[in-house]
């Protein structure tokens, strides 16, 4: 693409010496995207921008926070009461949390309904999913520093999962805790990797940009735009759709923050952490239940005790994810999008349904039928992507596709150029 | 002479060249030292030389009446010391070992029958289980139970039933005198 003159000597000064202007004309104006999109595609720019607002508030937290076992509940506490604003930046911060997972679980429900997980998105997606990986490190490891009873055992539990790795798994979870509990040193070195984290999550988002801006937005229909006739520009088109899906997005969020900010909270992390004392029932914060269920759910050895149920549970928690990003190889299916897959469309659905079932089994202490039904919930999880999306991608016929966006989407089926049309 | 200082390899096709060498040595001596400047950064993370100073912990057993627990603190953890009654020293050590996830017998998990010393964190992941308190669930098996995943541990401290792979740990102790000890 050539470069754009520019009116302005200043901005044509610098562009000619560090095209940023000239970047940002590319990916953020000229872009050309699907004319198709629907409102589930407004997620992937909200969660940027909810990370923009994390890094915002946090930024700004992180002055008044201090982290030190005797200081670090009693500093967040501070906050709330004394530092001007505090509770607002402290419940943006939490709540953009929980709003966070929402808008990138959606994104990537979309992606699993629509296919853009295949060819040629594959990278993309499984940037993805390194992305999530890391927003988990990082919430897990700021819901730490409050240093509430929650934070403390939900610590000790996680860190505890590595004591699971076979002959070195003592050392390691000493290395991580800095001695021979979760301590002072645990939080402080958590306080650094939460402010670190951030900023590769920042560069992971980069690279999924990069990665998105070379193979294009999918669109509902999964089919390739076959020429200028299937997209239009994404300025000002989903410039102004990505605002308003904005709109209606902070008054959800705005809403949590001024009139339920302790929604998505356990009221047992405003009990100071005790060393001594174990919570009677611990559960994570709730973008976490599914896979605590899936943990929970090994209850028995592999092989006559050569894999224990405790390496077994938590491997299968990481394969929950790691699974992911086999996925682009594990659906054969040459058809995208779940319009034109009447089978994959209904699995797909029984599988929202499988996550939530995970997520109340998560919720609910490992007791009586929940232990069946995190066990069922987490076969099935397996069961989707290993057995179902890899039979399905043979024995499913799908429907027939549209010859192009344009014929699908437009009253006589013929493109209009969008350029021509906007003026 | 000549070939000695040259800088390109006079015969491409000969295969290994003294320059391939030179960049593979130093490749290697390069890879070497990052892996040792990195090692700092990462035993910085272990324990530091105070925190491994820890004090040993001494305990006064004296006022621990038969059937009491009570829980001292060891290297930030609990530890629990269960003056055992005669029935639980019998259950314990009545217990058919072949039964058992991790076969222990009971003599070996004591010093003095009556005395019970173990860290209080399930072998689990971590939590602290219950039992001390009187009125706490002690599980079926009359020691622990851990409220987090539900494993239960017996009088001897040994898992039972439930997620938790091992028995709860018995620290190194050592009787100063009859009835005081000293944990670390």
């Amino acid at each position: 693409m050539e470069a754009p003159t520019w009116k302005n000597p200043v901005i044509g000064w610098i562009d000619r010496r560090l095209p940023v202007f000239t970047m940002m004309q590319h990916d953020l104006v000229d872009y050309p995207t699907p004319k198709n999109l629907n409102y589930w595609w407004n997620f992937g720019s909200l969660a940027g921008i909810v990370l923009v607002i994390m890094i915002a508030t946090g930024v700004v937290l992180a002055m008044q926070y201090t982290p030190h076992v005797g200081h670090a509940f009693e500093s967040v506490e501070r906050i709330m009461r004394d530092v001007n604003y505090g509770w607002l930046l402290r419940y943006l911060h939490m709540n953009g949390a929980s709003m966070f997972f929402i808008v990138v679980y959606i994104h990537m429900f979309r992606g699993l309904y629509y296919g853009s997980y295949k060819a040629p998105r594959e990278l993309l997606w499984i940037i993805g999913v390194f992305i999530l990986l890391a927003m988990m490190a990082t919430a897990f490891m700021g819901y730490v520093l409050p240093w509430g009873q929650m934070s403390f055992w939900g610590a000790t539990v996680i860190t505890n999962l590595f004591s699971a790795i076979p002959l070195v798994g003592e050392y390691i979870v000493t290395w991580l805790w800095g001695g021979f509990s979760v301590d002072n040193a645990t939080l402080n070195r958590f306080f650094s990797l939460h402010y670190l984290m951030p900023f590769v999550i920042f560069a992971l988002v980069f690279l999924h940009l990069v990665a998105l801006h070379t193979s294009k937005s999918n669109n509902p229909l999964g089919i390739d735009v076959k020429g200028p006739q299937d997209t239009i520009p994404f300025t000002p088109y989903y410039t102004v759709k990505d605002m308003f899906g904005l709109g209606v997005f902070m008054i959800v969020y705005l809403g949590f923050v001024f009139f339920a900010p302790n929604f998505f909270g356990e009221p047992d992390n405003y009990i100071k952490a005790n060393p001594m004392v174990t919570p009677p029932h611990i559960v994570p914060e709730w973008y976490f239940l599914p896979f605590y269920a899936i943990l929970r759910a090994i209850t028995f050895d592999l092989f006559w005790g050569l894999i224990p149920a405790k390496l077994l549970g938590v491997i299968a928690m990481f394969g929950s994810i790691i699974v992911l990003m086999f996925l682009p190889w594990l659906d054969r299916s040459p058809v995208r999008s779940a319009r034109f897959r009447p089978i994959y469309k209904q699995f797909f659905w029984v599988f929202v349904i499988d996550c939530f079932l995970l997520g109340y089994a998560g919720a609910n202490p490992p007791e009586g039928y929940f232990v069946i039904l995190g066990q069922v919930a987490t076969a099935y999880y397996f069961a989707h992507f290993l057995i179902i999306i890899p039979l399905l991608s043979f024995i499913e016929r799908p429907r027939p596709l549209p010859a192009s966006i344009s014929a699908a989407v437009t009253a006589k089926g013929a493109g209009v150029p969008a350029r021509s049309a906007a003026e | 002479m000549a070939e000695m200082v040259s800088t390109s390899p006079p015969h491409p096709d000969e295969g290994e060249t003294r320059r391939d060498f030179l960049l593979i040595a130093s490749g290697v001596v390069g890879a070497v030292g990052a892996g040792l400047a990195v090692w700092p950064f990462i035993h910085s993370m272990n324990p530091a030389a105070d925190t491994l100073a820890l004090a040993s912990t001494g305990v006064n057993l004296e006022p621990v009446q038969v059937g009491q627990r009570i829980t001292v603190v060891w290297r930030g953890k609990p530890v629990f010391i269960d003056h055992r009654p005669e029935a639980d020293i019998t259950a314990a050590q009545d217990v058919d070992l072949s039964k058992l996830v991790d076969p222990e017998p009971d003599s070996a998990r004591v010093q003095k029958p009556e005395w019970l010393v173990v860290v209080g964190v399930c072998t689990h992941l971590g939590c602290i289980p219950l039992g001390q308190k009187s009125g706490e669930n002690r599980g079926p098996y009359g020691g622990w139970f851990c409220p987090c995943h539900g494993s239960m541990y017996d009088t001897s401290g040994r898992i039972r039933q439930g997620p938790a792979p091992k028995n709860l740990v018995v620290p190194p102790y050592q009787f100063t005198a009859d009835t005081t000890i000293k944990i670390g």
